[in-house]
């Protein structure tokens, strides 16, 4: 008696975390599938950089850090992902920079921008990654000598990185990764819906069901 | 059924009542870490190191009713509240928080969520260890009777 009491209360315990969690994810991409209309601002910003077609109607919108290896694996995915449907995805870059110092990072990326090599200088940063951003032995100025290779005027980039604008949008998009609660990255949304559980595999099949949602034929 | 039995059975739903608040909040604390994607801070780690083995061992205090499993169960507890006393203390300011202890990583301060409008996740943890102690103090005396 006291056995089956206690193994019905542990399945009840289970069960009741099985079903709260998939109640809750449920929940969640309602009220962001939601946001996503009445806030699309919150997913994409001015100052947010984008890549592919702006005539896409597939948007993935990522939560991510330069310094973060998780991203940096995900990049060279996403990429295949849109180039296996040219035109239809629209990639929406939006910063977390959760790591420790990681502020610098992205700072250096939106200077690139002016110099319009912002794609070479993340694929650099995510190619040269383990070499400044070791978790037990950080080095972030050993960026600078991978830097040249994006093709990227040195000076130039370390004038332009004063620029104050870059610190609020890094501020703005802090605060949007906060209400779309964004705790790790790289966050994934596929027009507004969050990604519900995190891998390769899941955000395709999101990605592919928001392509079929959006070219039926 | 005779009195002792019936004592015996009492004593049993005590530590029983005892396992289910354990195991409740631990279910609750995974749910916010896995679920809901909270991330845990050092102070919340240091709560769920008395926690979680509770779990083991109030269950082997069980099958059969063990009285001595208050001498394992109880230090455990006593260590997670004073923990999470000093997490809800911190939490709501009255520690200033130049003193904490987590400067990096996730902050012990950062607020996630308050239930019904008063219950942080440090006074859940509270209430936990509180009732979890009062719950072995009280079986502590039946069986020593």
């Amino acid at each position: 008696m006291k056995y089956l009491i206690f193994a019905v209360s542990s399945l009840v315990l289970i069960f009741v975390f099985v079903f709260g969690s998939s109640y809750y994810k449920g929940q969640q991409a309602e009220k962001f599938g939601f946001m996503a209309k009445e806030n699309a601002a919150t997913f994409v910003r001015e100052h947010s950089q984008a890549l592919g077609s702006a005539e896409a109607k597939v948007y993935i919108v990522e939560f991510m850090d330069p310094a973060c290896e998780t991203c940096a694996a995900f990049a060279p995915f996403v990429k295949q992902m849109m180039a296996a449907n040219p035109g239809k995805i629209r990639l929406v870059l939006r910063y977390a920079p959760f790591h420790d110092g990681a502020d610098y990072f992205v700072t250096i990326l939106e200077a690139s921008k002016k110099q319009g090599k912002y794609w070479e200088t993340l694929d650099i940063m995510f190619k040269s990654q383990p070499y400044w951003a070791s978790h037990a032995n950080p080095q972030p100025q050993r960026i600078w000598q991978f830097l040249p290779q994006a093709g990227l005027d040195i000076e130039q980039l370390k004038k332009d990185m004063d620029d104050p604008a870059i610190a609020k949008r890094i501020e703005q998009d802090l605060a949007d990764a906060k209400t779309l609660q964004v705790h790790k990255t790289p966050g994934y949304f596929v027009n507004g819906k969050p990604l519900q559980t995190f891998g390769y595999q899941q955000l395709q099949e999101l990605v592919q069901s928001e392509l079929r949602a959006m070219y039926p034929n | 059924m005779s009195q002792t039995d019936q004592t015996a059975n009492t004593n049993w739903t005590l530590l029983f009542l005892c396992w289910l608040v354990v195991s409740v909040s631990i279910t609750g604390s995974v749910f916010f870490s896995y679920v809901m994607e909270f991330a845990p801070c050092v102070l919340c780690w240091y709560q769920r190191i008395c926690l979680f083995p509770l779990l083991l061992i109030i269950a082997a205090g069980l099958f059969p009713l063990d009285r001595r499993v208050v001498r394992y169960a109880l230090p455990l507890a006593i260590a997670g509240w004073l923990t999470a006393f000093y997490h809800t203390l911190l939490y709501s300011g009255i520690i200033p928080e130049s003193i904490q202890p987590c400067a990096q990583g996730v902050s012990c301060t950062e607020e996630y969520i308050k239930l019904f409008g008063v219950l942080t996740i440090p006074m859940l943890s509270l209430l936990s260890f509180s009732t979890i102690i009062a719950l072995l103090l009280i079986f502590k005396r039946r069986m020593s009777k």
